[in-house]
């Protein structure tokens, strides 16, 4: 099935969508739409990928992605294996390139990678024939949770162009930022980020978005904002001098958002730093699509392992049922 | 010592005396003897003809990296200095960040003598600046000088503390010898692999910016000018340093400078795609930059080119992109990639170009090569400016492939490269 060019213009691989079109992309939201169904059955599984053999090999520690493929995956009737870079060859020494060829010597179909360095997902893709998707790398993208957060998007407003979405907090770290970026600007949406400067990469511009330097400014612009996670280390690290005042002047409140002249959307990827980035009462509130946004990502991930596996976005349907 | 060497039929390029006219070399006991057009071969002389070829003094690289001891899996003395004669090279200045490094005497010389005993590219040690190159405690500057060591660095680590910098500026004063700063402000720089800007945005690379390298560049021209002391700032890729040695300039500063042939044509756009031979410290920087270098160089605000030769084992470059060792193997491209650089565009004349990599390099470091004038060493290089080649790194004398050129045509073929009146190196289907 490998050789198959599916009809949705992916090619082998899902490393990013930055090079993904805006007809690709929407193609694969599309497809995901019927899979959302499969998940509220009682008997959630289908022989999409009966037969097909997917590692999830994560060499950094993931809870929610790991779990949403490994659902995705199960649910379409493949057989997985999960790898963890704790208790693997990896801390045996063993390099990406020779982690490959043996994953490719067991003539797997597909392999789900999480990296910490930016481009280990590409390095992996070119050097072996199986579909590759990038379950995160480094600080550069993370397409299925930009994908999700498309999809989410789409479902509260029925739309993404002409949308107005922000991304608050650690762009310069966050791989989230970059695939949302892309994504959204692909679909039509304008984008902005928000945080502390020295969060927010020098060249930013250069990815046609524009910033804002007070939190309020951006919630006053945006329609939708997607609230970035806050890691402890960037502390440490000197980016900024404490998470409390991290949260003074930058948290995403109830009072802040009570503000805007819409009701804004607030969507964040996980894991939370309640009282951080994002207050409770946001969180747990009524503009809140966090929940919604984990449930879509089993659905997109169905979708993005069905059209890798050279399935037709128009033919989900059928697929699903099984007679296609 | 061996018979008289007679070259001729060839066109003699040597900016060192304004020469550029058809013109033949006598070469006696390894000296130049003589070079004019009506220069006959005495009985019993050897004799080349360089009918369609130029003539040039030896071209003199003031920064590789020959890994011995220590990292003799990327490369060693033996095939650093025989990838120099290949790439047309005479003399080249070897950096000390071995492993041990070069701090010592005994080292210093051990690197002097496996240089001589490979009978390739000179090879002239330069010692480590700081005891185990760890910015702390100066080395013996004396004993290694009188070891050989033709200079101090600490290249591979910047000299960090300003304190340090300055007392090496002054001390070194007493050998007449230069410290060659690799330029970077390691608080700008931490876990950075690429230069900073829209490519490493997009990648989500971590960024080297350009105020590493400038704001180094600053501190160190304002200590040449306290001390009088001969600073040397290596590989400068950012414009904004180019700046910084202007002013050094202007001010007539014992500053002197290099550029990569790298830096003069390649930008960072050849980092995506995650492009691990792409990688190189100080990084590939944008447009802007490389003109600035290139334009400095022209005007002479940046002395010299050199390679910064670094080579790096296969496996290294084969990682992941934070992973793989900074580096490019420079020495056997140098002369091509600076032709398509510099002279191809009309940037610079072949003359210019022969200057900036041979004439330049022994004027600011005060060696007797780099000229074809009488008595002078008979380090000489014959090649073809006009005649292109493919880079095909499974060819490279050098022990490791690390490229971002491969598959590259370039124009200017070296045909033989002579030291001291003897051939070292000769290009293969020589006629």
């Amino acid at each position: 099935m490998n050789d198959k060019r599916p009809d949705s213009g992916l090619g082998k691989d899902l490393i990013g969508l930055e090079t993904l079109s805006g007809e690709t992309i929407r193609a694969i939201l599309d497809t995901a739409e019927p899979f959302k169904e499969i998940s509220e059955r009682a008997i959630k599984k289908v022989p999409v990928l009966r037969g097909k053999t997917i590692v999830n090999l994560f060499f950094e520690p993931s809870t929610r992605t790991r779990i949403s493929f490994e659902f995705a995956e199960k649910r379409l009737g493949a057989d997985t294996v999960n790898v963890a870079a704790s208790g693997s060859s990896v801390v045996k020494g063993e390099t990406l390139v020779d982690t490959a060829r043996n994953l490719e010597a067991m003539r797997i179909d597909m392999v789900v990678i999480r990296h910490g360095s930016s481009g280990a997902a590409q390095f992996l893709a070119d050097r072996i024939p199986s579909n590759v998707i990038n379950a995160g790398d480094g600080q550069h993208e993370h397409p299925t949770q930009g994908l999700l957060d498309l999809l989410t998007i789409r479902d509260s407003f029925g739309r993404i162009e002409g949308l107005k979405v922000c991304i608050v907090g650690d762009v310069i770290h966050s791989r989230v930022a970059r695939s949302n970026i892309f994504g959204l600007q692909k679909l039509g949406a304008e984008v902005a980020v928000c945080g502390p400067k020295s969060l927010i990469p020098t060249a930013i511009e250069s990815l046609g978005v524009q910033v804002f330097a007070h939190v309020e400014d951006a919630i006053q612009w945006a329609d939708a904002l997607n609230v970035l996670r806050l890691q402890l280390e960037r502390m440490n690290a000197g980016f900024i001098p404490s998470l409390r005042e991290y949260n003074r002047v930058f948290g995403v409140s109830q009072a802040r958002l009570e503000r805007a002249p819409v009701d804004t959307v607030v969507l964040h990827p996980g894991p939370m730093n309640r009282g951080v980035e994002i207050d409770s009462a946001v969180a747990d509130g009524p503009q809140s699509v966090i929940l919604p946004q984990v449930t879509n990502g089993v659905a997109v991930r169905m979708a993005v392992l069905y059209l890798l596996a050279g399935g037709a976005p128009e033919r989900a349907e059928e697929a699903k049922k099984g007679e296609a | 010592m061996s018979r008289p060497l007679h070259i001729y039929g060839g066109r003699v390029v040597d900016p060192s005396q304004g020469l550029d006219s058809p013109a033949a070399v006598l070469i006696v006991d390894g000296r130049i003897e003589a070079v004019g057009l009506g220069v006959e071969a005495p009985d019993g002389a050897e004799s080349i003809d360089a009918t369609g070829l130029t003539v040039s003094p030896g071209l003199i690289d003031v920064h590789v990296h020959l890994r011995e001891p220590g990292g003799e899996h990327k490369e060693t003395i033996a095939s650093g200095s025989r990838a120099a004669v290949a790439g047309g090279f005479t003399t080249i200045w070897a950096m000390p960040n071995t492993d041990p490094p070069i701090d010592s005497p005994a080292a210093v010389g051990y690197v002097r003598a496996a240089g001589r005993a490979v009978r390739a590219s000179r090879v002239m040690p330069i010692g480590a600046a700081s005891i185990g190159q760890k910015g702390e405690q100066m080395t013996e500057i004396g004993e290694l000088v009188a070891a050989g060591a033709v200079a101090v660095s600490d290249d591979g680590h910047p000299v960090h503390n300003s304190g340090l910098m300055r007392r090496l500026l002054e001390y070194t004063q007493t050998f007449d010898i230069p410290v060659l700063q690799h330029a970077e402000d390691p608080g700008l720089t931490p876990g950075g692999v690429m230069n900073e800007g829209p490519v490493a945005t997009a990648l989500g690379l971590r960024g080297i910016p350009n105020a590493a390298e400038a704001g180094m560049v600053a501190r160190d021209v304002l200590l040449s000018e306290l001390t009088g002391g001969h600073l040397h700032v290596c590989h400068v890729s950012a414009r904004q340093s180019v700046d910084q040695l202007l002013w050094a300039k202007e001010r007539g500063l014992r500053v002197t400078a290099e550029v990569t042939p790298h830096h003069l044509l390649l930008t960072e756009e050849l980092v995506r795609g995650y492009n691990t031979q792409a990688k190189v410290n100080p990084p590939l920087r944008v447009e802007e930059d490389v003109e600035a270098v290139r334009q400095a160089l022209v005007e002479g605000v940046i002395d010299v080119i050199a390679t910064d030769h670094a080579p790096h084992h296969y496996d290294e470059k084969e990682r992941e992109f934070d992973d793989a060792p900074f580096g490019i193997n420079g020495l056997e491209t140098a002369f091509s990639l600076c032709m398509k650089a510099l002279v191809e565009p009309g940037h610079m004349t072949l003359s210019g170009l022969i200057d900036r990599m041979s004439c330049a390099p022994a004027r600011i470091m005060g060696l007797d090569t780099g000229t074809l004038r009488q008595g002078a060493p008979a380090d000489i290089v014959l090649y073809a400016p006009d005649e292109s080649w493919t880079v095909d790194p499974a060819r490279f004398y050098s022990r490791s492939r690390n490229t971002p050129l491969a598959g590259w045509v370039l124009p200017g073929r070296i045909m033989r490269t002579i030291v001291s009146g003897e051939t070292r190196f000769e290009a293969e289907g020589d006629a």
